[in-house]
């Protein structure tokens, strides 16, 4: 278990640099080190010389990929390139084109990228388990169909509906809750009720339907029948047979989001201003930082490929049939 | 008139056209036609698929482009014919120059007057404020109250109209038709339904603005209505720009094994470790850069428009490969262990052949049910691109675009919420279309669900 | 049985409603959004939107949103009457105006008036008065050296934020403040967007510049240690700045935040190893004379500022411009500013959220740098005949308003060495003019911008000098004056100039050909619906419009190139002056022509303007340099250089309970003198913020309306199985 872990954290290293290699290219070929700084420099009186001074301040002075002046080694390792992506490497990332610390932004602002993202997993996951067990007890009547219809119709609005409308129907017109915000003096839990109800129930339709498919292939296995046959109630096969047994394809099918948590909601972040990676992203989109879209570009792909391992390993876990090798 | 193509013009019908030959050629096998059948003898399966039909109708006939010819003026001795800067399509044509209708600024579903008060002249020349008349809705009307009337009398006359429309539609496929083990008669309805609607629609827009107006005066309704091209055609060209990588190299890693299916792997995973929305960016950037390198290569704002367009569905599809690859692979590995693949290769037949023969029919049923399942996920990413700003060109009608410039009128006090309701409308319905069918499709084509209906 | 499900379910929810009651009960309404202010200090709750300030440090920062917080910390040398117009220029910072000694190259004084005038010398006497904010950088020990001065970035661990620094201290400001924050400005690690145009001016800036290039950078390095030609340190209070030539327009540069004064030791104190790490930085923390002090510096979601225990004594004014007395700007004249104790400024991205706190009282008011009207909220008010009227529910609650023309321009310019728009031939002109009268500025304005805006008739702006109101200020090629107002000439005018410009109806009289101009935009900054609103506007004299959108960078490469037809641009002025505006056009401006980052983007060249700009600009205010103004404005009329331009002009909403809300169109540091009704206000929040609760009601109604069928129908179901 532990050296196929080992393992399969060295197999992540190529595809970190590929990452990075890919970034790299995509960024560079729109935005040269001059746009750069003369977009941090601001509108007026941009000179040549600024615009060097800024380069060199913030190690954009060398060759991108290849430095052909130098010698040896030094031609690919006297280049931005590699200057700023072996620092990733070592969790150590720089400073945003404007000038602030990432490392440090990024550990404030996981929180409240937590603090959302937590409880609208989690209550997501129990929502839509109670109600596709309740439509599950009606299965093969005109009341499933008809849910059914309903958890499709509910995946067919867009995200920004269901926030636009939240936000207008509870927090402008009803007045329940702030309409957006957060801060952590007092009663955070009042900025995070409207978030996590968005985001439960813009994930009821997709997420009880999926489970629903999973319980109803579950109530269709033989022991399924041979319990009926036995004489168990409903109730019990429902929740002593059918229950756990689905269990464990929802948790596998979930682990894989449980780090992309940390990574945050772009939209339900920037729409109710909660200071998390989510908006953070964004903005840096927006004001084209390099420096904080290469880290966050790192970060997303590390917590993807850590993803994929707790998925393998609660397969494991789950199924004691499987050997990791 | 001088007719435009676009590429992405080019595409749909290719794409239509393609996918119109391979059923035709799948016809003969007796396996895919049940299947088929099963999808389509649910009333459901029919609904949904008719509403899709129709989408993909608009949204073909949103894609006849032309230029109209200018008229030369007397004074000018030259034979030459100029053409219009503006590119029309034959969906304006007949929607009875819906969009040309212009009102000033804002006005309300069904409104006589301008939303906003604006300083006018009254009866006496005096200077007043108030809400002046639109300059396209109830110029028939003597009196405003009459508008009620009106708007029902020309309701009735257009639902008549619908109905004889319809009669010569639904006749020919009721001769045709007749008899079929299918449930036809939801077809039917549907399509009385969507065309009344239609006729409903372009009859009244003549007098009236049915969805009120925009900021710039421009009908809702027929932006809605533009929008269905963007979506459909982003829906489906955006699987098909992917769909020869994520084939090819999904084929190839699972068929050849080894270092093959190494860097295939490695290629996928680095690709889909990447946080989607962060690579759909910076590529959308990547290439507005390289147009406006290049402004000689397009000769009209549509055509650069469209390149984007394109260039957002080519990302798309790229973002999005790394799934069906991996599933084609798998398949593929299964496949390739098969007795008669196995035998195959023992006689000594070649590569190409086993692929073709052997392994690529075994996988079209995924390729088909990544299609639909996707088409329903791109219409819906494309609104959350507009949102973030990498979406699909302003000058381009989208429901994103629509969304995106509504978001703040909701705050307006008294709210507009028509521009909202129609980008809504109008998506929800396509989105709830396509998932259902691509729930049908899944079930009729998924072996494991058949499986299970047949132990069941 | 499935009661028992359905059971914790509904327990839970009833809780949660509790606990929302309870807390409704205990502290306020529910919905309000501000984390609770410290008792007995006024707070003022404001917004900063849509994004943070990126930089705090004076030498760095260029931008409106980034100075109204420096302009509050930071006292540069001279600053603005708060509530005179046309705008005052007063000493802040120092004693009084500077004063400015000529010499010639020789080195002697000489009258002000001669010709040969090589070098201006300005002195200036710091305010005695004057001292920093409470602050670690000059707490010192018990032997009198700096208290927090760390060897390595370990022992400077345990301090995280400016607040973690248990000891402060202060000191009076200094004559070499002034001095050393000049030589930051220089220094080119800065990087200081001031340095390419200052080095144009001040004297022997090009050269420190070029020394410090080659210093080696581990940690500080004391500027004190290089000397600048062109600065002098007189005594404790005195300093001179000498300057090239003659540039009245200076003294106005002195009233920006570039030349506020910094302490030597608070840029050694950031400095400090591993400071950095922690974004303990110059650029983050401000540190001034000024009437604020930043206290919290978050900018994911707000900054704090607090009251300034150390600064000095400053009074409201007690005289204003006509009509403030009536508006009752002059009620706290002779108070002791600042009169609010604290102002927090609030990160805010969506414009719903925004509204929607500002309506609910949670902001005091609309906006800082932008009134955020003007797109957003246009439907809350109207522009009338008689100025703004509010919407019913914004006047229920008793909102004023402020507007502010900015001295500012937006406007799309030609540019004048394209083979088919530019040019100086009699065609080329009357092609233009066409194309200015189709471009319905005042109806784009009432569309796009609510009316708020003033359609420009010449490059300045009102409030500048050189401004002319009335029938003599109207661009006589575009418009006539009928019944004492402007009015735009007919589209049948505009016609018959691009038939007398060989464009009969929009085509090539020779080819037949037609029409096509292309606008260069920002593709942020426009939408579709303005898009199709000018393919209107020159569609009524037959020209047809192509676009070519880019972003900002490329949008920027294009105009260094001069690869554009038409292109759009604004200019926000930085001092009250005609020349600041008329530099747009003068010829050697040119990006092609300096090869810089020049701001005549539209190459516009006509060597008598340059003749003019060359003497306005070093001719002191008065009726000779009116008259150069006045003629220069002509030709910029007749040669037709930009397709239109206007004026912005912003509107403020203010709750009721917050006041003295002038706006100064130049000068940030208005922040003083904002005064605040505390009770006012919490009266209005409780009573704006009643929750509606029978949603509450119908959603656990409707939780149970659909629990109950599906109990009954699984009863039944459960009855059938055991009958089979």
């Amino acid at each position: 278990m532990f050296a196929y872990i080992v393992r399969r954290l060295i197999y992540a290293i190529p595809i970190l640099v590929g990452v990075n290699l890919l970034t790299f290219t995509l960024f560079f070929v729109v935005n040269s080190p001059d746009d750069m700084a003369a977009s941090q420099l601001g509108d007026k009186y941009v000179t040549p010389e600024a615009i060097e001074n800024w380069k060199q301040k913030n190690g954009y002075d060398k060759p991108l990929f290849l430095n052909p002046d130098a010698a040896g080694v030094a031609q690919i390792t006297d280049t931005i390139f590699f200057d700023k992506s072996v620092r990733l490497f070592a969790f150590d990332f720089g400073r945003s084109e404007s000038g602030r610390d990432i490392t440090t932004d990024v550990a404030t602002r996981m929180w409240p990228s937590l603090a959302v993202a937590l409880p609208t997993f989690l209550v997501g996951i129990g929502v839509n388990i109670c109600v596709a067990l309740m439509v599950v007890m009606f299965r093969g009547t005109r009341l499933d169909r008809g849910a059914v219809f309903v958890f499709v119709a509910l995946m067919s609005i867009s995200y920004l509906f269901y926030i636009i409308g939240g936000q207008f129907l509870v927090a402008k017109t009803w007045r329940l809750v702030p309409i957006s915000g957060f801060h952590t003096e007092g009663q955070v839990w009042k900025f995070l009720i409207l978030p996590v109800l968005v985001g439960v129930v813009a994930g009821i339709g997709a997420g009880a339907r999926w489970y629903r498919t999973l319980f109803l292939e579950e109530a269709n296995q033989d022991y399924v029948r041979t319990a009926r046959a036995k004489g168990c109630s409903e109730l019990s096969i429902l929740f002593r047979h059918i229950l756990p047994n689905a269990l464990i394809p929802i948790l596998t099918g979930v682990v894989v989001l449980i780090p992309s948590l940390f990574m945050g909601s772009l939209l339900i972040e920037s729409f109710f201003g909660i200071p998390g990676l989510g908006s953070y992203m964004l903005d840096a989109i927006n004001s084209q930082d390099f420096a904080i879209v290469r880290s966050m570009v790192f970060i997303g792909s590390i917590l993807y490929i850590i993803g994929l391992l707790l998925t393998d390993i609660s397969y494991t876990w789950a199924d004691p049939r499987v050997r990791l090798s | 008139m001088k007719p435009v193509i676009l590429w992405s013009d080019a595409l749909i019908f290719l794409l239509v056209i393609s996918l119109a030959l391979f059923f035709w050629r799948l016809r003969r096998d007796p396996q895919t036609r049940e299947r088929w059948a099963e999808v389509f003898s649910s009333r459901l399966g029919m609904v949904a698929f008719t509403v899709i039909a129709a989408y993909i109708m608009v949204a073909l006939l949103d894609s006849l482009h032309f230029r109209r010819a200018l008229e030369n003026p007397e004074s000018l001795a030259t034979e030459e014919v100029f053409y219009d800067n503006k590119v029309t399509s034959v969906f304006d044509v007949l929607t009875g120059g819906m969009g040309e209708r212009f009102e000033r600024t804002y006005s309300a579903p069904f409104a006589l007057l301008s939303f906003e008060k604006e300083n006018i002249k009254d009866a006496d020349g005096r200077d007043i404020r108030d809400f002046p008349p639109l300059r396209h809705a109830g110029q028939h009307l003597s009196h405003p109250d009459e508008r009620a009337a009106d708007i029902l009398g020309k309701s009735v006359r257009a639902l008549l109209w619908g109905l004889l429309l319809c009669a010569l539609v639904i006749t020919p496929q009721w001769l045709l038709l007749r008899g079929s083990r299918f449930p036809w008669l939801a077809s039917w309805t549907t399509q009385a339904v969507i065309l009344c609607s239609a006729v409903w629609m372009v009859s009244l827009s003549r007098h009236y603005h049915i969805l009120g107006t925009d900021q710039g005066g421009a009908d809702v309704l027929f932006q809605s209505l533009k929008g269905i091209r963007t979506g459909v055609l982003l829906g489906t060209l955006a699987t098909l720009v992917m769909l020869p990588i994520a084939v090819t190299l999904g084929v190839m890693a699972g068929y050849f094994k080894g270092w093959v299916d190494d860097v295939v792997q490695y290629l996928y995973t680095t690709l889909s470790s990447i946080p989607g929305i962060l690579l759909i960016a910076a590529s959308v950037l990547l290439f507005q850069v390289y147009i406006d390198l290049n402004p000689d290569f397009f000769a009209v704002g549509m055509e650069k428009a469209d390149a984007k367009f394109i260039a957002l569905c080519f990302i798309l599809g790229v973002t999005s490969w790394s799934t069906l690859c991996r599933l084609i692979r798998a398949e593929t590995l299964k496949i390739s262990q098969l007795g008669y693949v196995q035998a195959a290769h023992a006689f000594g037949v070649s590569h190409t052949r086993i692929l073709g023969r052997h392994v690529l029919p075994n996988v079209v049923h995924i390729i088909l049910i990544t299609f639909v399942l996707d088409f329903s996920a791109l219409v819906l990413a494309e609104a959350v691109l507009s949102y973030i700003g990498v979406g699909v060109d302003p000058s381009m009608g989208s429901w994103g675009n629509m969304i995106n410039g509504a978001r703040s009128e909701l705050s307006r006090e008294p709210t507009i919420w028509w521009t909202l309701t129609g980008a809504f409308f109008f998506m929800f319905v396509l989105v709830l279309a396509a998932n259902l069918f691509s729930d049908l499709v899944r079930d009729a084509f998924d072996p494991r669900t058949s499986l299970r209906r047949a132990s069941a | 049985m499935l009661s028992r499900l359905a059971a914790p379910r509904t327990r839970a929810a009833l809780l949660l409603i509790g606990a929302t009651l309870l807390a409704g009960c205990t502290d306020g309404p529910w919905n309000n959004p501000n984390p609770d202010s410290p008792p007995g200090l006024v707070t003022y709750q404001s917004v900063m939107t849509p994004l943070p300030p990126k930089h705090l440090d004076p030498a760095l920062s260029y931008a409106a949103d980034e100075s109204l917080f420096l302009m509050q910390i930071y006292e540069p040398p001279m600053g603005y009457h708060y509530l005179k117009r046309p705008y005052e220029l007063l000493p802040l910072g120092v004693e009084d105006f500077p004063e400015i000694t000529y010499i010639n190259a020789e080195g002697e004084i000489i009258d002000p008036q001669a010709e040969d005038v090589a070098y201006s010398v300005y002195e200036l006497t710091v305010r005695a008065d004057a001292r920093y904010q409470p602050h670690p950088a000059f707490a010192l020990d018990d032997r009198g050296a700096p208290r927090y001065l760390f060897k390595d970035a370990s022992e400077s661990r345990p301090y995280r934020q400016i607040s973690d620094f248990p000891e402060l201290g202060s000191r009076p400001v200094a004559a070499n403040d002034y001095v050393y924050a000049i030589k930051r400005l220089a220094d080119p690690f800065n990087a200081s967007p001031m340095l390419g145009f200052m080095a144009q001016y001040i004297v022997g800036m090009e050269d420190f510049s070029a020394r410090l290039k080659d210093v080696p950078r581990d940690g500080w390095v004391n500027l004190d240690d290089y000397r600048m030609d062109g600065l002098e340190v007189v005594d404790d209070r005195t300093f001179r700045i000498t300057i090239k030539g003659r540039y009245p327009q200076f003294s106005y540069w002195l009233a920006m935040h570039f030349f506020s004064p910094i302490a030597p030791e608070v840029d050694r104190f950031f400095h400090n190893p591993g400071f950095l790490d922690r974004n303990l930085t110059l650029d983050w923390w401000p540190v001034g004379s000024g009437p604020f002090m930043m206290v919290k510096n978050d900018p994911n979601s707000e900054i704090v500022l607090e009251r300034n225990p150390n600064f000095r004594e400053d009074y409201f004014p007690t005289e204003g411009a006509p009509g403030d007395a009536e508006q009752g700007l002059l009620e706290d004249a002779g108070k002791r500013l600042p009169l609010i104790d604290r102002a927090v400024f609030r990160l805010e991205k969506e414009v719903l959220s925004l509204w929607t706190k500002f309506l609910q009282g949670y902001y005091d008011r609309s906006g800082e740098s932008h009134g955020n009207t003007n797109r957003v909220f246009d439907q809350a008010f109207v522009v009338g005949p008689n100025g703004v009227e509010l919407g019913a529910e914004l006047a229920s609650h008793g909102i004023t308003v402020s507007p502010d023309v900015k001295p500012a321009i937006y406007y799309y310019g030609f540019n004048m060495r394209d083979p088919v728009l530019g040019g100086y031939t009699e065609e080329r002109r009357k092609l233009r003019r066409a194309l200015q009268i189709a471009f319905d500025t005042e109806e784009y304005l009432k569309i796009f911008y609510k009316g708020n805006g003033i359609p420009a008739q010449s490059p300045i702006p009102p409030g500048i000098p050189g401004f002319v109101e009335g029938e003599a200020g109207i661009n006589p090629y575009v418009y006539d004056w009928v019944d004492g107002a402007p009015k735009r000439k007919s589209i049948e005018h505009a016609k018959q100039l691009l038939t007398e410009a060989g464009y009969p109806n929009g085509r090539d009289a020779r080819t037949g050909e037609p029409l096509k101009i292309f606008i260069d935009v920002q593709s942020q900054a426009i939408s579709s619906t303005s898009m199709n609103w000018m393919d209107r506007a020159f569609g009524r004299i037959g020209v047809q419009v192509e676009y070519r959108p880019a972003d900002w960078n490329r949008t920027r490469e294009k105009l260094l190139t001069g690869n554009t037809q038409i292109f759009s641009h604004g200019w926000l002025a930085d001092y009250p002056d005609p020349e600041n505006f008329l530099f747009l056009l003068y010829g050697p401006e040119s990006p092609l022509i300096c090869n810089c980052d020049g701001a005549n983007n539209a190459s516009y060249e006509r060597p008598e303007y340059d003749d003019l700009f060359r003497q306005m600009r070093v001719l002191p205010a008065g009726e000779e340099r009116d008259a150069l103004v006045a003629r220069m404005v002509d030709l910029y009329r007749e040669d037709a250089v930009w397709l239109y331009g206007f004026y912005p002009k912003d509107i403020y909403l203010n709750n009721p309970w917050v006041h003295n809300n002038k706006r100064h169109g130049i000068s940030k540091n208005t922040l003083k003198y904002v005064r605040i009704d505390d009770d006012l206000r919490e009266r209005k929040r409780e009573e704006w913020n009643q929750p509606v609760i029978w949603p509450l009601y119908a959603m656990s109604a409707l939780l149970v309306a659909l629990l109950l069928p599906g109990i009954i129908a699984y009863r039944r179901r459960l009855r059938a199985t055991a009958r089979q």
